[in-house]
């Protein structure tokens, strides 16, 4: 057990004994140690989310055909310290009427609840801060948290778009809650467990493969869930300024936005961990835990990648657009698919591995392929409503 | 003292305190987010009983459903925050007496109850609570139709919420 | 028991770093504040009435939708743990559950529940 192999564990040992030395009962040695080591984490988590901030304006940039921030430092590195310091230095207002202890407590509530996220992520076989075995539901109970946060936000502000803004982005993001929740159950049923370190080992072949539309699914509902574009009505810049954040300036207004920033990348993470394989690379991860993280990182920013993507590609959806999509599409075709993989799984289980792989995509591509062509002839039914038969158009000779 | 029960007073505290403003505040707003760190106390209590997928379990249904419709329906009727009228009405020694009545008497009745001195036996490491759940719920020597019936609960739920919307519409 | 203790301090230090923040900012900024500045924002003009909006049944019918399925999936999630090792019989008997509550959710659906407007 050397350095590379076990970092923590060394860590650790070596602080009992300074902590004991000292005079510590060895429990309040570990309550230290733990306590240090979420610190860390915590502190190492948000230097990551400043430079979210740069790679997003960067590639936001890029995406619409300009160069970004470039000024500050090279490349504009510089920059996101230099919005930090603008936003700590704001004066901190309240709008009158508003609800002083709400208004001041949901940036708080909104922060924490994607901070206590990266709790149960597993960062390399032996490098995690928790491996509770109900780890799937913990995230969405993070996302309730953020949910509660926002309507705090949007009510305690006493401004009408506020309110507005508010409640449609809770009635998205709870609605969107549903098909995640089924699709989560996928790597459940693969996996045997709802634990996130269980699910990575027991990806010798990464779930993707096994099952696509649940990985489609999840990054759609997540999607929703972070209240990105294409779901960002609440945010409409056009229609509702800002959403529930109007009347917050400072660090409050910093705290909901890097809190975005950070909550999309840790879903980048959710997505790799659930469905590729989070920190596994052909057994590269059993070489050193820095190796693990390092690939873990890599995946969580391609997930990252794909997010910002459809951020910057895709236009807007209208809120009863996105509703109807979600329960009249995303929850029956998401609650079929768990039903079909499931049977598949029971029947398939003792096949061999190939034949498994090639049953679950099949099974998986049939059901993407018939909710399509539902959808479809659904909407060539209203079209046809809404616009009159098409009339057949006689060749005039 | 050991620092379990220290932690589970605190919490016992805060949770009872909490459930106290729920109903003692004026504000209906600030009432449903007390009632939500009264919620939030009980997930923890539950995780000291090494019950963790019922914490989790807890706040998902409940901090996160349940509490935001009760938020939705106070925010979406209210005109204005702080208009509830007086919390107490002119009988309130009553409930005060039977409350204390009651209170007393399972006092009494528990004294010589001899839970309070056992400490609760230690679950074995490696012990799977959810996996065991499923066995359970899915064995029909278990608990195979009440998972049936609660879905069928659950659908009934629905269709009476779907009725009584749809004739106020 | 541990492991909850170790997410209880996530949950601790997770509150302190926003706190901390926040606290940072309200020290290092000016304080002046103005009735001009304080006025909620809307658009540019003087705010119009109260901040109330007039009550759409819409959102209280999808948060109750909303859970009913949160309640059904949770319900999912310990027969999906033990779904491998299970046979033929826990696979139809979970499909069961899931049918009658998608039947709920057609339900819903004819009955018009599931319309924004």
């Amino acid at each position: 057990m050397n350095f590379w192999n076990d970092p923590l564990k060394i860590a650790a040992d070596w602080l009992t004994g300074v902590f004991t030395g000292w005079g510590m009962t060895p429990v309040a040695a570990n309550v230290l140690i733990a306590f240090l080591g979420t610190l860390l984490l915590i502190t190492i988590l948000m230097v990551i989310d400043i430079f979210l901030v740069w790679i997003e304006r960067k590639i936001v940039a890029r995406f619409q055909d300009r160069i970004g921030p470039n000024r500050l430092g090279p490349f504009g590195l510089i920059q996101p310290f230099a919005d930090i310091i603008k936003l700590m230095i704001k004066e901190d207002t309240t709008p009158q009427g508003a609800d002083k202890v709400v208004y001041n407590l949901a940036p708080m509530l909104s922060m924490m609840s994607v901070l206590i996220l990266w709790a149960i992520v597993p960062l390399a076989p032996v490098m995690l801060g928790v491996d509770l075995n109900a780890g799937m539901l913990f995230i969405i109970a993070a996302g309730s948290i953020g949910t509660l946060s926002i309507i705090m936000a949007g009510w305690s502000s006493n401004n009408k778009f506020s309110v507005i803004g508010a409640f449609r982005q809770v009635a998205v993001m709870i609605s969107f809650e549903v098909p995640m929740l089924a699709v989560m159950l996928i790597p459940t049923i693969f996996a045997g467990s709802m634990g996130l370190n269980d699910i990575i080992q027991s990806q010798n072949i990464w779930f993707f493969f096994l099952s696509p539309l649940a990985a489609l699914i999840f990054l759609i509902a997540a999607i929703a869930e972070l209240g990105r574009a294409p779901f960002d009505l609440a945010e409409g810049e056009s229609e509702l300024v800002a959403g529930f954040n109007i009347e917050y300036s400072g660090m409050k207004f910093g705290m909901f936005y890097a809190g975005e920033l950070l909550h999309a990348f840790t879903f980048g993470g959710f997505w790799a961990i659930m469905f590729f394989g989070g920190y596994r690379f052909f057994g590269l991860e059993k070489v050193s835990p820095f190796l693990a993280i390092a690939v873990l990182v890599f995946k969580a920013m391609l997930g990252y990648w794909v997010i910002m993507w459809v951020r910057y590609t895709v236009m807007r959806i209208r809120i009863d657009q996105m509703l109807a999509f979600n329960w009249k599409f995303l929850t029956p075709v998401s609650f079929v698919l768990v039903m079909v993989t499931a049977l598949m799984n029971a029947l398939l289980k003792g096949a061999d591995g190939w034949l498994y792989v090639t049953g679950m995509i099949l099974s998986n591509v049939i059901v993407g392929w018939v909710s399509l062509e539902i959808a479809r002839s659904a909407a060539k039914q209203e079209r046809e409503r809404i616009e009159g038969p098409k009339q057949v158009v006689e060749a005039h000779h | 003292m050991t620092g379990e029960q220290v932690i589970f007073l605190i919490v016992g505290a805060v949770t009872l305190l909490s459930g106290f403003m729920v109903v003692t505040v004026r504000n209906l707003v600030h009432a449903a987010l007390w009632l939500v760190a009264t919620l939030f106390g009980v997930a923890i209590v539950y995780t000291l009983l090494n019950a963790g997928f019922l914490a989790v379990v807890q706040v998902v249904v409940y901090i996160g459903a349940i509490a935001i419709l009760f938020i939705f329906a106070v925010m979406l009727t209210r005109r204005e925050a702080a208009e509830t009228g007086a919390p107490l009405n002119n009988n309130w020694w009553v409930g005060a007496l039977m409350a204390g009545l009651t209170f007393s008497g399972l006092v009494y009745l528990l004294q010589t109850w001899s839970g309070f001195s056992k400490t609760a036996s230690t679950i074995p490491s490696g012990f799977d609570a959810i996996s065991q759940l499923g066995a359970a719920l899915t064995s029909p020597q278990g608990y195979v139709l009440p998972f049936e019936v609660a879905s069928v609960l659950l659908l009934a739920a629905l269709v009476g919420a779907v009725y009584l919307a749809f004739n106020k519409k | 028991m541990n492991e909850w203790l170790y997410v209880g301090l996530f949950f601790i230090v997770g509150l302190i770093i926003p706190v901390g923040a926040i606290a940072v900012g309200w020290l290092l900024g000016p304080k002046k504040p103005n009735p001009i500045k304080q006025s909620t924002y809307e658009c540019g003009i003087e705010p119009v009435g109260e901040s109330w909006v007039q009550f759409k049944a819409q959102y209280y019918i999808f948060a109750l939708v909303f859970l009913v399925f949160d309640v059904e999936t949770v319900f999912l999630f310990p027969w999906a743990v033990k779904l491998g090792q299970l046979g033929l019989f826990a696979v139809v008997e979970g499909i069961v559950f899931i049918l009658i509550l998608v039947a709920g959710l057609v339900y819903t659906w004819r009955k018009g529940m599931l319309e924004w407007v």
